[in-house]
């Protein structure tokens, strides 16, 4: 019995663990090469990013954004375009201003959509399908249907480049690469930052416990907790030493991390992340408790176009260009992942450490696939079976009993 | 011998906590019109639901006899296809889609090829003959008054080969010519052979049409009157319908009103959100002093859910004027949020649907209207906010686990509390109760009979919306009479009786006039 509920709590956890596994074998390997390792990261970014924001419309009632992949497009070109025009005159300035003007630009279009929908009144998916197409055939109309390169050198430092302290990360040693050895750097200071987090994180843990006991407080059972911490540090140091096998912690990483702390702190510390569940749950009983309903959805689809502009950035510098297709059915990824995570189809439960296992499932799931050299199209049927999967055990595990 | 074509005999129907039908007996016989009356909650709908088989066979217990057979029904259809056809409330017609359609919906038609429109819309045309109803079966239902569509209703009914013909409360959304029309309808039917069940508040028009009368009253039946003779005595339905004993089923409470007002109400006018141009609330004044429990009577639909809904920061209809004043002071409420601020807490009668997140604890759906009372900076202090929701399910006895337990697995009682939890900790002067006990158990509601009794030796004020009179006898200072929107009487406890709140709800009511005189009902002391 008690198995069982661990079971069900950690299903998408282990499902994580066996499909790792799975590829690891089936690829040989060669998926836990430093260098898969670090692009699992790199290749994703965009996805838990974006996952992040979709999470909060999808708290609301189950509610998607499906224009974000257009407005990936559109924050990416606009800015492609403005880097290559060097406007500033100063590479730094361009890129800074580049960053903030994008920035800007995605929140106006979360802005708009989040009135319409929480203001006006129109159904989501209508207005984000109207926004799918408007911003993609906006952004194609400023690209003027080219690929447009990105060379702005601070512009790529700032979202692609590594983690690399002089003196530690950049003397070569000499390491077992591709079966023969070779002069490689490697970047200490990954390590050295994943053993200190992981310190933290176990004296966090108990930290938590002494002043839980401090106050009385009942304590959760030891040795479940110490577990998973302890799994979790382990993982991290070694995920961490892989990075330091190649090239380090990238900078990208850093700015998908800082997304994942804020969002899962909104969802589950701050009084707003509460009214994301409460509209979802019971949306009339939440009016009627006196929050503003309409604002809810406003702030959830402003946040949501923020962070695709975000993405678009990401996206632009780790292909290097922008073209017309730049961001196409992203937003599926990232609607994926909610569900596959564990977010309900009826809203008002998610969490965001629940949609970043199911974007890694789903990243590892794409890059294993890739590795092997599998089909693009066979890619898609896994894809959609491991989606409905997800949802038809999140329908029949928690709607069941209630609507029975 | 009478010919009895339907017997329900020693009918029990059980919900969660509640007995709705405690054996329950109901014959009707061939061809006449039997009427149904009692209060809300008496248990008139349930009684048909089971006869029609909304609650499957098995869902209750007893035995239901209809043309001698004893019937099982699992189903809507099944009753049905026997000729049992029963006409709720809310009118169950597509407005989008054209009468003939509507008549034929789940009954269709059928050609070679899909549906026969011909056919359709000439059996249709039939039936809709029958009951009088001139226009074209194609017309889309929308765009008929109610009267009519009552009439599709009817010939729908007509369609199915109706022997046994319920009607809930028919005529409760027509106005006096339709009502008038629909009435001399039944009794041409009646002529013809076909018997009739009729739910009605409206007495002169029962006394109208009905043959015999059967009394429901706190899910039993009480008599059945004859009414061949078309010499009913109102006052005597009356009392049959609200006749119930009173014990100490209220606790005891020292009155202590406070001459300072709570709330006052001035010129409250609210119209429909959807149907604009309809009146719901009807320039309604009223006051609540501090310290004291105000009732509000009236059968479903008087308007009280309303008046309380668009005080409460216009959570209800456009339109609205009147002034309000909390505390003395007038104030404007534009949003919940500012209702809330100003004092003010509704206690929703939906509980389930308007009132908890019933995906989320006890403790998240305390707080939910006051978080900012457990946040600093807009971050949750989870320990203050268990703490509060301790503290409310040890006052209010809320029976749970833990107030980490989801809403949605608790009892209803105990669901109520959660609710009541929720707007204490708003800290609110002036509660607004919304039918607070509906559907839960004696004990439950005599625990919250008794929390009301506390807030208001708080000095705070009490509102009470209550479809039970007795409650509301039991518990208030004063009651207010509210019917068709208006309000239509203000008595003290002291003079407040079922039969007086009754008469005044009847009286006003705009029924048939067909006796050409005042209904007749006498007031008594």
């Amino acid at each position: 019995m008690k198995a069982k509920a661990l079971m069900k709590k950690y299903t998408m956890v282990i499902a994580l663990v066996v499909v790792f596994i799975l590829f690891a074998i089936l690829t040989s390997g060669r998926l836990l090469l430093p260098q898969n390792l670090s692009n699992l990261l790199l290749q994703n970014a965009y996805v838990l990013v974006m996952a992040c924001g979709m999470l909060l419309c999808i708290l609301t009632g189950g509610n998607i954004d499906l224009s974000i992949g257009s407005t990936v497009c559109l924050v990416g070109a606009i800015s492609a375009v403005l880097l290559k025009s060097n406007f500033a005159g100063d590479p730094t300035a361009t890129a800074l201003l580049v960053i903030l003007i994008g920035l800007a630009l995605a929140i106006l279009i979360g802005m708009w959509q989040g009135f319409l929908i929480g203001y006006v009144h129109i159904p989501p998916f209508i207005c984000t399908l109207a926004g799918m197409f408007l911003f993609r055939g906006i952004g194609r109309a400023i690209l003027d249907s080219k690929t447009v390169a990105i060379s702005n050198r601070p512009f790529l430092n700032i979202f692609g480049s590594y983690i690399s302290i002089p003196g530690l990360d950049d003397i070569e040693r000499i390491v077992e690469l591709k079966g023969r050895p070779q002069n490689q750097p490697i970047a200490y200071s990954a390590l050295i930052i994943g053993i200190l987090v992981a310190v933290f994180l176990v004296a966090r843990f108990f930290m938590s416990r002494a002043n839980k006991s401090k106050k009385g407080y009942k304590l959760d059972p030891l040795v479940p907790g110490l577990v998973r911490t302890l799994v979790i540090s382990a993982l991290l140091i070694y995920y961490t030493w892989k990075l330091a096998n190649y090239k380090g912690i990238p900078v990208m990483a850093i700015w998908v991390v800082a997304v994942v702390l804020i969002y899962n702190f909104i969802t589950s510390k701050t009084a707003l992340g509460r009214y994301f569940y409460a509209v979802g749950g019971n949306e009339k009983a939440t009016k009627l408790s006196g929050i503003d309903t309409r604002r809810v959805y406003f702030l959830a689809y402003t946040s949501m176009s923020m962070l695709a502009g975000l993405a678009g950035m990401l996206v632009a510098t780790r292909v290097g260009s922008v073209n017309g297709d730049t961001g196409n059915a992203f937003e599926m990824d990232a609607i994926g992942s909610c569900f596959i995570g564990g977010a309900s189809a009826y809203g008002g439960s998610g969490t965001v450490s629940g949609i970043m296992v199911g974007a890694i499932l789903l990243g590892i799931i794409n890059q294993g696939m890739s590795i092997i050299g599998l089909d693009n199209n066979w890619q898609y049927v896994v894809k959609g079976a491991v989606l409905l999967a997800a949802v038809v055990f999140d329908v029949v595990s928690n709607h069941k009993k209630g609507k029975g | 011998m009478a010919d009895t074509i339907l017997s329900m005999r020693n009918i029990v129907k059980e919900f969660p906590g509640v007995r709705a039908l405690d054996n329950v007996n109901l014959e009707v016989e061939r061809g006449e019109i039997h009427a149904l009356v009692g209060e809300n909650g008496a248990g008139k709908s349930t009684l048909m639901n089971v006869l029609s088989g909304i609650y499957p066979y098995g869902s209750y217990s007893g035995e239901i006899y209809y043309e001698g057979q004893e019937c099982r029904f699992h189903t809507l259809n099944d009753s049905e296809s026997r000729g049992i056809v029963i006409i709720h409330q809310e009118l169950a017609l597509i407005p989008e889609l054209s009468i003939g359609e509507n008549m034929f919906l789940g009954n269709e038609r059928k050609g070679r090829f899909g549906i026969d429109w011909d056919r359709t819309f000439h059996e249709a045309s039939e039936h809709m003959q029958q009951v009088g109803l001139k226009d074209e079966p194609t017309t889309l239902i929308k765009d008929i008054g109610t009267g009519k569509q009552q009439l599709v209703e009817i010939a729908k009914a007509l369609s199915k080969n109706v022997k046994l013909l319920i009607l809930d409360e028919p005529t409760s959304s027509l106005n006096e010519e339709d009502s008038r029309m629909l009435l001399n309808l039944l009794l041409r039917f009646k002529q013809q052979g076909m018997t009739c069940i009729i739910i009605s508040h409206k007495l002169n028009e029962i006394a109208y049409v009905a043959d015999r009368i059967t009394i429901l009253r706190d899910g039993a039946t009480i008599e059945t009157i004859d009414n061949t003779g078309r010499d009913i005595d109102e006052d005597r339905i009356i009392r049959g319908m609200v006749g119930r004993e009173m014990s100490d089923r209220y606790p005891a409470r020292e009155h202590h009103i406070s001459s300072e007002v709570g709330m006052s109400v001035q010129n409250w006018s609210v119209y429909h959100p959807v149907y604009t141009e309809k009146k719901v609330v009807d320039n309604v004044s009223f006051n609540v002093h501090r310290g004291e429990i105000v009732g509000f009577s009236g059968l479903q639909g008087a308007g009280r859910t309303e008046l309380a809904m668009s005080i409460f920061g216009h959570a209800y209809g456009v339109n609205i004027s009147g002034t309000l004043e909390i505390g003395g002071k007038p104030v404007r409420l534009h949003t919940e949020r500012d209702a809330i601020e100003a004092g003010l807490a509704y206690v929703t009668e939906d509980r389930k649907g308007n009132g908890l997140v019933l995906g989320e604890s006890i403790a998240r759906n305390t707080t939910l209207a006051r978080l900012e009372k457990v946040c600093s900076h807009g971050i949750v202090d989870t320990v203050a906010e268990s703490e509060a929701a301790e503290t409310y399910k040890n006052l209010l006895r809320t029976k749970t686990p833990s107030i980490h337990q989801l809403v949605g697995n608790l009892s209803g009682g105990n669901q109520q509390k959660v609710l009541l939890s929720k707007w204490m900790f708003a800290d609110p002067e002036v509660l607004i109760l919304d039918e607070p006990t509906r559907g839960i158990d004696v004990g439950a509601k005599y625990e919250i009979y008794c929390f009301m009794n506390d807030l208001v030796a708080q000095g705070k004020s009490v509102i009470m919306i209550s479809s039970e009179m007795p409650e509301l006898l039991g518990m208030c200072d004063r009651i207010y009479v509210m019917n068709e929107g208006r309000l239509v009487a203000e008595m003290t406890a002291a003079e407040a009786t079922q039969e007086r709140i009754m008469a005044a709800i009847l009286r006003s009511q705009g029924g048939v006039d067909l006796s050409g005189s005042e209904p007749r009902v006498n007031l008594k002391k």
